[in-house]
């Protein structure tokens, strides 16, 4: 018994260890975003006289607040796209097994492998042609099929969990397919739909690779565009870099702590299945 | 079926905006892809040329390609294996209940969320020559500080760690989910049988984790390989062109070279690349997991 007691201190010990070694990165990073610049003090010691002008310069210089409400835009539609698309297009893929619809969920999911730039040329090409660049709707548009395969990869494994009796039994009663996608299949996947949102939100609010490309309009920038100029173009200011890489972290870390539940529920949906 | 058609449209329809979606804006891109690499357009001017494969010889001749080339590969083998044995070790530790055990789990987690580019920055402030958080640490035990990022070799390395560090969280969790999926009942009766428990981590744990260690290796390594956020927030691919990795090079190659034929060119082979390594590691995988079972 005495054994097992130490062991748990010891365990509780590694844990302590570990939470300290992941933690690190950001104390340095709020360490700095509260000191004046010509604060030269270790960025081991916290500071004393926490200097919160950095956070008004971050938010100025940077047009944060700008930044912020474009990248919220994106993420909404982006995320409404993802998500309807995607369980509409789930349904006939698992209830409706053909020869045809087995191929086309096996291109879906293969698409998962393309990497973003390896068609980042001929993409920005066809965007030009479509006159997208520099168009909320555009960034939308191909944030939301890049994060699509992962969707309805998602929404057809749950919706396959689901006994087809349920559709059927409506079906008799008189419903159409449609109506029992959109009636009895579509209120089930609640649990799916809030990993889909998380999982995709979380993904298009730290894209970076397409808004760099497509969003070249200062007005336009989204978040990871506005942080990249405090550290190209004034790597001096490092309390304002700081200060600005904390506000823009700050939204998706304090809706995973008080939604963790969900995160871990979506990070496992997405990978077993 | 012959009902179905009767009473209307087929339900496959609901698919349709999906298929055109992924058609017009990975497809076609990728298929257009294949006409630019033979060409030697250089991304904004209305003619170009046919050059046919004079971009794909170029690219075995390019010593910038071949260090991209050998660094995605350290990306993705490198960030993968830590990751595993990392995610492995912090599942186990962190699998039953004890103080600490939540906390630990959603510190762990949390870079996850954050924008790889982001977490590049963050890491800067603590590779950074003046005055970064762990040069101040080499000073205070008495060493000369060390510009860590201007060795390129050092550099990759690095960078590994970072990404490995950042996404660890998410092999935890699959690793933690497949551990639930482990009867006690076979560990209790092996231990019983007097296993230790390394003996019973060999023989036991590990085998019944393959089928988890298969999903979360595939998804690291394709993560690796596409590795560009960290590596464009810490090197830029630099010293010189050092650290790139196939990413990087592409971005560069389009819009610091202005030489889209040619970035099209890696960007496809690129592609092939983590086409290629994802299937066969899966299948690999896959076969050592029906072998047990």
């Amino acid at each position: 018994m005495k054994q097992k007691k130490n062991l748990k201190w010891i365990k509780t010990l590694a844990a302590l260890l570990i939470i300290a070694l992941h933690i690190c990165p950001f104390y340095i990073m709020i360490n700095i975003s509260l000191k004046e610049m010509s604060d030269r003090s270790s960025r081991w010691i916290p500071a004393f006289k926490p200097y919160f002008q950095n956070y008004v310069n971050a938010m100025n210089t940077g047009n944060l607040g700008n930044a912020i409400l474009n990248t919220w835009i994106i993420v909404f539609f982006s995320v409404m796209i993802v998500v309807v698309v995607g369980a509409m297009a789930a349904y006939p893929l698992s209830r409706h097994i053909t020869r045809r619809n087995q191929i086309i969920l096996t291109f879906i999911v293969g698409v998962m492998m393309v990497p973003q730039l390896s068609i980042l040329v001929p993409l920005y090409k066809e965007m030009v042609a479509l006159k997208g660049i520099n168009h909320i709707w555009g960034i939308v548009l191909v944030s939301a099929t890049f994060h699509l395969p992962l969707s309805i990869y998602m929404f057809t494994n749950f919706i396959k969990t689901i006994p087809s009796d349920l559709d059927e039994a409506a079906m008799i009663d008189g419903c159409s397919r449609f109506q029992a996608f959109f009636r009895i299949i579509l209120p089930c996947l609640k649990s799916t739909t809030v990993s889909v949102i998380i999982l995709t939100g979380v993904g298009i609010w730290n894209d970076y690779q397409f808004q760099l490309y497509f969003l070249q309009k200062p007005a336009l920038r989204t978040i990871t565009l506005a942080i990249t100029t405090f550290f190209t173009d004034s790597r001096q200011d490092m309390g304002a870099a700081a200060a600005a890489a904390f506000i823009v972290v700050l939204p998706p870390v304090l809706l995973y702590i008080c939604l963790q539940k969900y995160f871990v529920q979506g990070a496992m949906d997405s990978a077993v299945k | 079926m012959k009902q179905k058609s009767r009473k209307g449209i087929s339900i496959d329809i609901l698919y349709l905006p999906a298929v055109i979606l992924l058609t017009v804006f990975v497809v076609y891109p990728l298929l257009s892809g294949v006409q630019i690499s033979f060409t030697n357009w250089n991304g904004y001017s209305s003619t170009y040329k046919y050059i046919g494969f004079a971009n794909y010889k170029k690219i075995f001749h390019d010593k910038m390609f071949y260090t991209a080339l050998k660094n995605t590969v350290i990306y993705g083998v490198g960030s993968t294996t830590l990751q595993t044995i990392i995610g492995i070790s912090y599942a186990l530790l962190l699998q039953k209940r004890f103080p600490g055990q939540t906390l630990a789990r959603v510190i762990i987690y949390l870079p996850a969320m954050i924008a790889s580019l982001i977490m590049g920055y963050i890491s800067y402030f603590l590779v950074q020559y003046n005055h970064g958080a762990i040069n101040d640490i080499m000073i205070a035990l008495g060493k000369e500080p060390v510009d860590w990022m201007a060795n390129g070799e050092r550099a990759v390395w690095i960078i590994v760690v970072i990404n490995a560090l950042q996404f660890v969280g998410k092999t935890m969790i699959v690793m933690i989910a497949g551990l639930q999926g482990i009867p006690d009942s076979y560990n209790e009766a092996a231990s019983i049988d007097g296993a230790a428990y390394l003996q019973r981590l060999r023989y036991i744990t590990l085998p019944l984790l393959l089928p988890a260690i298969t999903t979360s290796v595939v998804l690291n390594l394709i993560g690796g390989l596409k590795l560009f956020g960290i590596i464009l927030a810490t090197t830029s691919g630099g010293p010189g062109y050092s650290s790139h990795s196939l990413s990087t090079l592409i971005n560069y190659l389009y819009f610091q070279n202005q030489n889209a034929g040619y970035s099209s060119s890696v960007g496809l082979f690129l592609f092939l690349i983590i086409m290629i390594l994802g299937t066969i590691v899966r299948n690999f995988l896959e076969k050592k997991a029906e072998g047990i079972s």
